[in-house]
């Protein structure tokens, strides 16, 4: 680990300033700091932000404001979350493991970095996107947790975050502060796809801070549900997992939301799938086609092309049983 | 040289043959365990009880210190730098940054590191135990990818770290044949493990097969598996003058100090190593670079030295258990008795050590057959010296052998369990002879019945939800082992006595079992024995390895102790109530001798000594070479049964229910066997499950050298797992107990894919069994 130096930010100006100054901001630590030990990462000043917004509040108009401060645990244990959102409790659960989650924060979850082992290699392998422009080693490589959707020559890592996948589905609108001031995004739009600068995971511009992820009112995600498919069976990153959200009337879907996770370079909104689904009779058939189209476009490498049946029948069997609908 | 060392094996092979059989012909009598261990008649003391580990308050407690846990006055901290090519030399090395960091007393490599010699290779003269028999950082050429090439001394861990990482390195990489279909181009090699060659043949086997009225003709495959003891590698080294005290985590502390002394040049008893704690063993707990470049560092720097391996050294420098191809075939006629049994195929190894994963064990003590053919073939790989990993040979062998006979099973319309009981052989089908005792059928019947197995359904006809179950059922096997070395010291005083031998306590009770052992050998309590190991200036040369301590230790103590008695009994004189009986005459009670069956005739050790006026007496002895295990066929063996849950969307697996049925002999305390008997199954659980080293065959290098990345089981992936035995004494093992430690891994991964295919109809020959492949 190279050596750095360690401040605590009290409130949010001091947190900015000392970013601009050339700080990282600091969550739990549970990935930055292992990234440090492994010099991937070797910031010369860290900034610990944990003591800012650590508060879970209900908006004015129905929808919670989720401090970046809050704990894993503390988001995954919050009643109005496992009642109202319980995709988001389930994805969180389904992740590390309950020390970790203790640690991690919503803010730092966020801003996790890909599990590729090719990344974390620093002296051994190639990777673009700790060294931009000097190849992957991964591509021809050990690939079997990277990405089918979304991959460029240059990366092929996925995001390894589960509770990105839910917010994903939610409409998550993340809060972002800065010294020029303060913005918010979707959640869906953080993440960048790899490209030809796969070295840059996000879109937040230097310095700036996530200080709270808000989720709107949604009356349908109280009937959502996240699925994990891995290796073993806790503590691993899934291969696939979908986090789902279905309104039914009548036998017809009114209302449906997707995303996937483990098949991207970021969290996946399964858009084309749900267009297809809106309206349409809650079948299986259905739910297999929309399947079908969301992965029409999947390229598979050659240790991961089972992912994009798995993904399917992942994403099938996860809208049959939120619909009632017999597999 | 490669003809003359030919020439020599041949001749050794040859005389070794003749021996073989001149002590099978021998008379029991003149056996080892000829007359059995008196031991065995003892039905109401220490042995047998389940005991709760000795050492357990002190570990709670924290204790209990480990090899990296001994803070030495002025001590320095190492760290490592691992090449990453894997083959080539070092062409240019850049150390200025690293020794200008923080904290950093030096930087060493080939260019200033100590002239030493190799480490003497493992098995190549009787306490030798390198890993590899590589130049330990003397010049520019690196041999494999993940090899040592720099070292960074510093006053704290994390200074000696940062400091590893501003090492520069650069190199001319040389061609190296990291790929398993290149290596097998360029020619394979037979396999020898042990000094024998693994290779075996009887009547025509392929002629059998191609007639027989039923076959199965398969190819399994199993990957390479990484070590992951939860302590990792670590050495605490200090010199004192030409002195060298070493604080290791090991599973031989004498081989080892004899192996250093003769990297350094120096005597061995001029190197003492301690191992009093481990943090699980596995066979990866031996002499690797590590220790010789902590003790070379030490004497560079002139100040004490504490190298800890991280994780990814661990999978960097100490071997693990390496890659297999294996076919098995059998032939069998109308009634399921084998005219043929073919078990051969592939491993991989490194041009720097001498173990090819003799896969073919299981094979040749197993099953009676008309012909056999056993042939384990060496592919040469520039990567990491692989090394024993529990039940190296049986564990991935039987995975092969145990599915191939579940597929015949199927194929003729069979219970699996009646098929391999039809195959039961009367004598060893290798060697032809008699076997110590065998009670195969006994576990399977027993475990049978325990686990259920008469209401199991056709394959793929059971289904709750999205999940098909199924259950299988495999033979577990490993032999009776005691290696030569062993020696033992007893120190008897009035009021107790002490135990004195150079083996290892890794976690699995030797402490504890020995101690109990000892207390009824001695007609002592438990207190009042103390049981000293882990410590190289102790008598004996004991390996904790082929799950061959109790054995070794308790012939040990058997001579020691038959020593003692003579001596009492001298002591004793005419003036006792033991006058004029011998020592096959007595038996330790109650805290002195007495006369076997009329304990009238008694005295106690405090009465014989305090009237020769003596405080204590001393005795050391050497046990009988192991002669027994040449003159008997000795295995232990046990029928595991296993039930699985897969998930018919995502092809998930859960083993959800796991019965090992043991035949081990007599069971010394019925609580830490059954940890070790579980914990072999746990790690069965991970072979079978998710284990698997990513070893890159671009480059030669280990992709996952973590516990993020290489999967072991976890909690969940663990079922509740009942284990149970036959409790049948051996009559020609010492105590009448073969050892516990390593059957438990094995038949774990067959029991699994046999589950598998029962729950689904697909079988899978192919380790891991990943979701993928139930698809």
């Amino acid at each position: 680990m190279t050596p750095f130096s360690f401040n605590r930010a009290t409130d949010q100006s001091e947190a900015l300033q000392l970013a601009e100054r050339g700080g990282r901001y600091l969550g739990g630590g549970t990935n930055l700091v292992d990234l440090m030990r492994e010099t991937v990462e070797h910031p010369a000043a860290l900034v610990d932000v944990t003591g800012l917004s650590r508060d879970i509040a209900e908006t004015p108009d129905g929808g919670v404001m989720i401090g970046a401060g809050v704990t894993n645990s503390a988001l995954a244990a919050h009643p109005t979350i496992r009642a109202r959102y319980p995709v988001l409790a389930r994805a969180i659960l389904a992740g590390a493991s309950a020390q970790i989650r203790n640690m991690a924060t919503v803010g730092g979850n966020l801003l996790q970095r890909t599990r590729c082992t090719y990344f974390y290699d620093v002296e051994g392998s190639r990777c673009n996107k700790r060294r931009p422009g000097e190849g992957c080693d991964a591509r021809g490589g050990f690939n079997r947790i990277h990405a089918i959707l979304g991959a460029s020559d240059a990366c092929v890592a996925t995001h390894p975050s589960d509770m990105c996948v839910a917010l994903a589905a939610l409409d998550a609108v993340v809060h972002l502060s800065s010294a020029s001031g303060t913005r918010t995004l979707p959640l869906t739009e953080l993440h960048r796809l790899p490209g030809d600068q796969p070295q840059i995971d996000t879109v937040l511009h230097p310095g700036e801070l996530i200080t709270a992820v808000e989720l709107p009112a949604a009356s349908i995600a109280a009937h959502s549900t996240y699925r994990k498919v891995r290796d073993r069976a806790s503590y691993a990153f899934a291969l696939v997992s979908v986090a789902a959200a279905i309104a039914v009337e009548d036998g017809r879907v009114s209302d449906v939301r997707l995303a996937l996770g483990g098949v991207a370079h970021k969290p996946w909104r399964a858009s084309r799938a749900e267009e297809m689904l809106r309206g349409k009779a809650a079948s299986l058939d259905a739910f297999r086609a929309a399947a079908e189209a969301e992965l029409a476009d999947a390229v598979p490498l050659n240790d991961n092309g089972f992912k994009i049946e798995l993904a399917k029948r992942t994403m099938t069997a996860v809208l049959a049983e939120l619909a009632g609908v017999d597999a | 040289m490669k003809v003359v060392e030919d020439a020599k094996q041949a001749v050794q092979g040859a005389a070794s043959a003749v021996m073989a059989k001149a002590v099978q012909m021998a008379p029991d009598s003149w056996m080892p365990g000829g007359k059995p261990d008196p031991l065995i008649r003892a039905q109401h003391g220490h042995v047998g009880r389940p005991v709760s580990r000795v050492d357990g308050p002190v570990k709670v407690r924290g204790a209990a210190p480990y090899a990296a846990e001994f803070p030495l006055d002025g001590m320095l901290y190492a760290s490592l730098v691992f090449s990453t090519i894997a083959k080539g030399k070092i062409s240019a090395l850049d150390t200025t940054a690293a020794e200008a960091a923080p904290g950093v007393a030096l930087v060493m490599s080939y260019r200033n590191a100590p002239r030493m010699k190799p480490m003497p290779l493992f098995m190549t003269s009787e306490k030798a135990c390198g890993g590899n028999d590589l130049p330990v950082m003397q010049d520019a050429k690196v041999y494999w990818n993940g090899e040592p090439v720099a070292l960074v001394l510093a006053e704290t861990q994390e200074q000696a770290d940062h400091a590893a990482a501003l090492v520069h390195v650069a190199y001319d990489e040389e061609h190296s044949v990291t790929a398993l279909a290149e290596a097998k181009a360029k020619g394979v090699e037979p396999g020898q493990f042990m000094g024998q060659p693994l290779k075996f043949e009887n009547g025509s086997a392929e002629e059998a097969l191609a007639h027989a009225a039923h076959k199965v003709d398969q190819y399994y495959t199993t990957p390479r598996h990484s070590h992951n003891a939860i302590e990792l590698h670590a050495v605490t080294v200090a010199w004192d003058g030409d002195h060298l005290r070493v604080h290791d985590a090991s599973q031989m502390v004498a081989h080892t100090a004899w192996s250093l002394g003769h990297v350094f040049g120096i005597d061995e008893d001029q190197v003492h190593v301690t191992s009093p704690f481990v943090g699980g063993g596995f066979g990866g707990k031996g002499l690797w670079q590590h220790q010789v470049l902590a003790a070379a560092a030490s004497k560079l720097a002139g100040r004490p030295v504490r190298l800890m391996l991280s994780r990814e050294g661990v999978y960097r420098i100490v071997g693990g258990r390496t890659i297999t191809e294996q076919r098995v075939a059998l032939g069998a006629d109308a009634d399921g008795r084998f005219d043929a049994l073919i078990h051969t195929g592939t491993t991989a190894m490194s041009h720097h050590n001498v173990l090819p994963e003799p896969f073919i064990l299981p094979a040749r003590s197993a099953y009676a057959t008309k012909t056999m053919k056993l042939d384990v073939e060496v592919a040469y790989l520039d990567m990491v010296a692989n090394t024993f990993m529990r039940a190296p040979g049986e564990a991935v062998g039987t995975f092969a052998l145990e599915s191939a006979i579940d597929e015949l099973a199927l194929d003729m319309g069979l219970d699996p369990i009646e098929l391999r009981l039809r195959n039961e052989p009367d004598k060893d089908p290798t060697t032809g002879a008699p076997f110590s005792s065998r009670e195969v059928e006994k576990a399977f019947r027993d475990g049978a019945e325990r686990f259920g197995w008469s209401k199991r359904q056709a394959p793929g006809t059971r289904r709750e939800g999205e999940w098909l179950i199924g259950t299988g059922v495999a033979t577990a096997t490993y032999p009776y082992y005691r290696m030569p070395g062993g020696a033992a010291r007893i120190t008897l005083r009035a009021d107790g006595a002490t135990i004195d031998i150079a083996a290892h306590d890794m976690g699995m009770g030797t402490a504890t079992a020995q101690t109990q052992v000892a207390a009824d050998r001695l007609g002592l309590t438990m207190e009042q024995v103390a049981f000293n190991y882990g410590d190289s200036t102790l008598p004996g040369t004991v390996m904790a390895g082929g799950s061959q301590q109790t054995a070794a230790i308790g012939a040990s103590v058997m001579a020691a102790h038959r020593t003692l008695v003579t001596e009492l009994l001298k002591l004793a004189g005419n003036d006792s109530p033991l006058a004029g009986l011998d020592a096959d005459a007595v038996t330790g009670v109650n805290g002195g001798l007495a006369k076997i069956d009329d304990s009238s005739a008694h005295e106690s050790y405090a009465s014989i000594l305090s009237r020769a006026q003596r405080d204590e007496l001393m005795v050391e002895a050497e046990p009988p070479s192991p002669l027994e295990t040449m003159h008997w066929s000795m295995h232990s063996h046990g029928a595991m049964f296993c039930e699985v849950r897969v998930n018919a969307v995502t092809g998930e697996l859960r083993v959800s229910r796991f019965l090992g049925s043991f035949d081990c002999g007599r069971i010394l305390n019925p609580k830490t066997a059954a940890s070790q008997f579980r914990g072999g199954i746990i790690m069965g659980l991970g072979l079978a499950l998710m284990e698997e080293t990513q070893y890159d065959e671009r480059k030669g290098r280990i992709m996952n050298p973590s516990l993020a990345e290489y999967h072991v089981p976890v909690h969940m992936d663990v079922p509740e797992i009942e284990v149970m035995w036959t409790d049948v004494p051996d009559p020609h093992a010492p105590m009448g107990a073969r050892g516990v430690g390593e059957i438990g891994i094995t038949g774990v991964a067959a029991a699994v894919a046999n589950a598998v295919f029962n729950a689904t109809g697909k079988r899978v020959r192919d380790l891991p069994i990943t979701l993928d492949k139930l698809l």
